[in-house]
């Protein structure tokens, strides 16, 4: 049979052991089950298959997957070049096939790639603290809330229509515990960014954060700037989410938001059909204790040598229980690690290299189409198409996927649809989806 | 001592600096191809005020540095393609390579969650696929594949219950939990809006029922039940566990992180089950990672069904598509479909084995457990006295009497090669030793395991110093956790 290959005892090892186990058969290791427990018939799966057939399953099941054709889809999830070393990396055993480091000892080949990760977080959020990852960026949503309300013992949160709305669905299921408080507000329908009036109307003594996205849903780079004043000026506290990691290669960076949270994707992580990816946490160093998730520290060995370890493990499930400050246990670790990669292939030069080919890209694209918003974008913007079905269902014939009609998301934006370009895109398939749209 | 044992000797490892260290100013590691349109003047096309400096200490290093330091540091690590890694609660099995092969596929990865249904048949198929096949293994009627990891599923699985329940006019207050239970069971109740009550476990390492009795009234909306539970055994009682709930009007939830010791030959929905995950990246083989990604897949009854999150993939007019007219739907616990590329993993191992193939696995993994108890219980005391399924719990009375705790046991291991066990989980044991080899490790290497900890009793006979000093022949000894704690120090500045 197939699946023994994974396998590894013979039939006389089983023998041996059972012997010094002091039992008879097989099914003395589990006849002590209750009998209702116990099933009495075989799962009904098919039976095990080869190497050679799993991958012509998959092969299979990919090209019914629209391999090969050029898309304008952002929205979240970014087509970006993935280095070759992002892959050889991370298909080294020593790092596929370890656990969470928290035999230090034994780990620290991950422990200090989650402190550089850590850093480099740091470094482009414009803030002090990161942890080791979240699962993705909708997740880290919901927790930045969360912290925010242990923070400022409030429990009210703003959050912004302009957000990615499935992160905002996200939310909306953690306050269905009944604790968190969430209630939106809207755009200003002419530049596309976050209705600051409203806001103003909204925000309370009881408002624990405003939660806005930059750049946003719609592509607009919004004010944090204004954000951040009025919510401090509340008590308040500002979350600031990204979905476009490389856009930190070009825009300022969140500093004046207390709590960032984003999604890294965009670094070397393919689209995968929406996972594995890997969600960021960052704030400033005095929220440090109320942060979420893994920490790596640095400390010293035995011999006095740098060395790193997990740290504050008392926020976590694991010392903490119900006292926890999150229950995440397993993160992202080595999608974390593949961004890690990226980062430092392209380094400080390529990554603002790398953003400034999305912007001239995402401009020229842009240049002559019928814009919804005014504010200025970094990669993805939005434009009116009568039918975007229509303009889609043309462009899918011609091998290009275009852009997301937003109706879907948002009733009043029927007429739209959001585009994205990367330094993926080629002159000639943006020529034909401008030409698709005029 | 001697620095060669069964499986090590020393050898020498590299250091290596930081890349922040290494970095020079004008090194580099890429190259962008030319652009095919005009570069944009960013101060102009975005204002000024929008633009960033250049990101400060960020690595500037050359495409050598970045190979040679991230296998550097590859090589301070220890993986499952090194050795046994036994940790309790884990499952560290060898994970097959063709299943990364997979996770690669063209068009898999590369599709877009957003792209037309027309254009990821291939994609939601796989999806639908695998929570049929884990429907059939649980023993429940539906499975989510959206949450990311099995605290994730345990969140999404206690919400549903608080949505069902809300539905029939109250969500109640309590979610019960054993004192064995995993941290993340009692931390994941209180994010869904709950009380924790702990119950006690019992002189067999079960759920203690006159306790557990005595805790369950109106206000009570789920048991949390690991099963086998955190010390290895079969809570024998599960059935009676789940009336008791059931009774009262209550659910029960369980924490299917040890299903590696049931798929095959018992399914929690046949036993009583409302409600389970399982961490694919234990019992599926997904690799760990270094701590993620992982896959918490949620299986529940069809009373639960209407509560899953959305979407659900289903069938129409013989084409996948996602079903988003869910009402009663708790709504997204994530964006998108889930963390797919580990679905595909795990959907790759249940293919491998088939049916007959997965119940082998199970019952080999009941196998080396059971055997690495019978070759050390004459010299580490067995937690409870309760037959193991696959993983064995000690406690560290016999060394403690020595001045030995399991976490210098632990640190000794190393030093012959392998990776420790799991330290001091469940809380109930008194200094626990949780030992979980996997159906994936031959006798040989279980042998050497058995040798070592044998070995390492002797030393503590003997020599306990050696024993309370380890490791001493990892390239780091000994880490200070305490001190990186005191004055935490979590990225790097510049001097
Ligand atoms: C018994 C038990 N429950 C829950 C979890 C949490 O699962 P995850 O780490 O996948 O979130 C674990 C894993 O560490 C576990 O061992």
């Amino acid at each position: 049979m197939a699946a023994l290959r994974y396998l590894p005892n013979s039939d006389q090892d089983r023998a041996e052991m059972l012997a010094a186990c002091g039992l008879a058969s097989l099914e003395q290791l589990y006849s002590h089950l209750p009998a209702e427990a116990l099933i009495e018939r075989p799962l009904v799966l098919k039976p095990g298959i080869s190497e050679y057939e799993i991958v012509d399953y998959f092969k299979r099941r990919g090209a019914e997957c629209g391999a090969g054709y050029a898309s304008f889809l952002g929205a979240g999830v970014y087509r970006h070049y993935r280095p070759v070393m992002c892959d050889v990396v991370v298909s080294r055993g020593e790092f596929l096939t370890s656990y969470t480091p928290y035999q230090a000892e034994m780990a620290q080949g991950t422990l200090t790639t989650i402190f550089e990760f850590q850093t480099m977080v740091s470094q482009l959020t414009g803030m002090e603290v990161a942890n080791a990852s979240m699962y993705d960026g909708s997740t880290a949503v919901p927790e930045a809330a969360l912290m925010a309300m242990r923070i400022t013992g409030r429990d009210r949160c703003l959050v912004a229509r302009t957000v990615h709305p499935e992160y905002r669905e996200v939310l909306h299921t953690q306050a269905r515990n009944a604790r968190v408080h969430v209630e939106t507000f809207g755009y200003d329908t002419r530049t596309g960014q976050i209705g600051l009036a409203e806001l103003e109307r909204l925000i309370d003594a009881r408002t624990a954060c405003v939660i806005v996205q930059s750049p946003n849903f719609f592509g607009s780079i919004e004010d944090l700037k204004a954000v951040a004043d009025l919510a401090h000026k509340h008590g308040a506290l500002l979350v600031d989410v990204f979905t476009e990691a490389v856009a930190l290669g070009l825009l300022a960076p969140p500093e004046c938001a207390d709590i960032v949270v984003g999604e890294l994707q965009s670094f070397a992580i393919s689209p995968s059909y929406g996972g594995p990816y890997a969600g960021i946490i960052a704030t400033k160093e005095k929220f440090i204790r109320q942060i979420p998730g893994r920490l790596v520290g640095e400390t010293v060995d035995a011999g006095g040598n740098r060395a790193f370890c997990l740290t504050l493990s008392t926020r976590e499930q694991h010392i903490r229980r119900e006292k926890a400050t999150s229950n995440i246990c397993t993160n992202q670790a080595l999608i974390a690690l593949m961004a890690t990669v990226f980062m430092s292939v392209y380094g400080k030069a390529g990554l603002r290299e790398l953003a400034m080919q999305n912007h001239s890209k995402a401009r020229y694209l842009a240049d002559g189409l019928d814009r919804r918003f005014t504010a200025p974008f970094f990669n993805e913007f939005v434009v009116r198409a009568k039918s975007p079905e229509a303009v889609n269902k043309a462009l899918l014939e011609k091998k290009i996927v275009g852009g997301l009609a937003l109706g879907r998301f948002y009733p009043e934006l029927e007429d739209s649809m959001l585009l994205c370009a990367t330094e993926m895109s080629a002159k000639a398939a943006m020529d034909t989806v401008k030409e698709a749209l005029s | 001592m001697a620095a060669t044992t069964g499986k090590t000797r020393p050898n020498i490892t590299q250091n290596e600096k930081l890349l922040f260290e290494l970095s020079t100013p004008g090194k580099r590691g890429y190259q962008l191809p030319p652009m095919d349109v005009p570069e944009a003047d960013p101060a102009e096309t975005l204002g000024a005020g929008n633009v960033r400096d250049e990101i400060r200490d960020f690595p500037e290093v050359s495409e050598v540095e970045v190979i040679r330091h991230f296998t550097r540091l590859s090589t301070w690590n220890y993986g499952i393609d090194l050795g046994l890694f036994p940790l309790g609660s884990c499952t560290m099995k060898y994970n097959p390579r063709v299943n990364e092969t997979v996770a690669r596929t063209e068009g898999l990865a590369w599709a877009h969650p957003y792209q037309p249904e027309s254009l990821s048949q291939g994609a939601m198929e796989i999806v639908a696929t695998l929570e049929c096949m884990l429907g059939e293994i649980f023993g429940m009627d539906a499975v989510t594949l959206q949450p990311a990891a099995g605290a994730h599923g345990e969140f999404t699985g206690i919400m549903m219950v608080r949505e069902y329940l809300a539905s029939k006019g109250n969500p109640r207050k309590k979610v019960l939990a054993p004192d064995s239970a995993h941290g993340t069971n009692p931390a994941t109740a209180i994010i869904a809006g709950y009380e924790v009550a702990n119950i006690r476990s019992n002189e067999r390492g079960m759920i203690d029922l006159e306790s557990l009795a005595a805790a369950i009234d109106e206000d009570v909306a789920a048991l949390m039940v690991t099963n086998p539970n955190t010390v290895g055994v079969f809570e024998q009682d599960i059935a009676k566990i789940c009336g008791m709930l059931h009774g009262k009007g209550a659910q029960v939830y369980m924490d299917g992180a040890n299903m590696n010791a049931l798929v095959g030959i018992a399914r929690p929905g046949d036993f009583g089950i409302d409600v389970m995950h399982s961490n694919l990246h234990k019992t599926f083989s997904t690799p760990h990672g270094g701590g993620g990604p992982g896959a918490g897949a949620v299986g529940v009854r069809s009373h639960l069904e209407p509560f899953l999150p959305a979407p659900r993939v289903k069938l129409a007019d013989g084409r996948w598509t996602w079903d988003y007219a869910r009402p009663q739907s708790i709504g997204r616990v994530r964006a998108f479909y889930g963390n797919f590329g580990v679905l595909v993993r795990a959907l790759a191992y249940i293919l491998a084995h088939g049916g007959e193939g997965l119940k082998k696995a199970t019952v080999d993994a009941l196998l080396t457990a059971n055997y690495v108890r019978a070759r050390l219980e004459k010299r580490f005391k067995i937690a409870y006295d309760a037959p193991s399924m696959h993983e064995c719990v000690f406690s560290d009375t016999l060394q403690e009497a020595r001045g030995v705790r399991t976490g210098d046991v632990a640190k000794r291991l190393i030093d012959y090669g392998f990776h420790p066990y799991t330290v001091s989980f469940p809380l109930i044991v008194h200094g626990s030793m949780m030992i979980e080899p996997t159906e994936t490790e031959p006798k040989q290497e279980l042998d050497a395991f058995c040798d070592a900890m044998l070995a390492i009793a002797d030393e503590i006979e003997s020599n306990p110093e050696i024993v309370l000093n380890a490791p001493h022949n990892t390239r780091t000894p000994r880490v200070d956790e305490v001190r990186a704690a005191r004055k935490p120090k979590v990225r790097w500045q510049r001097e």
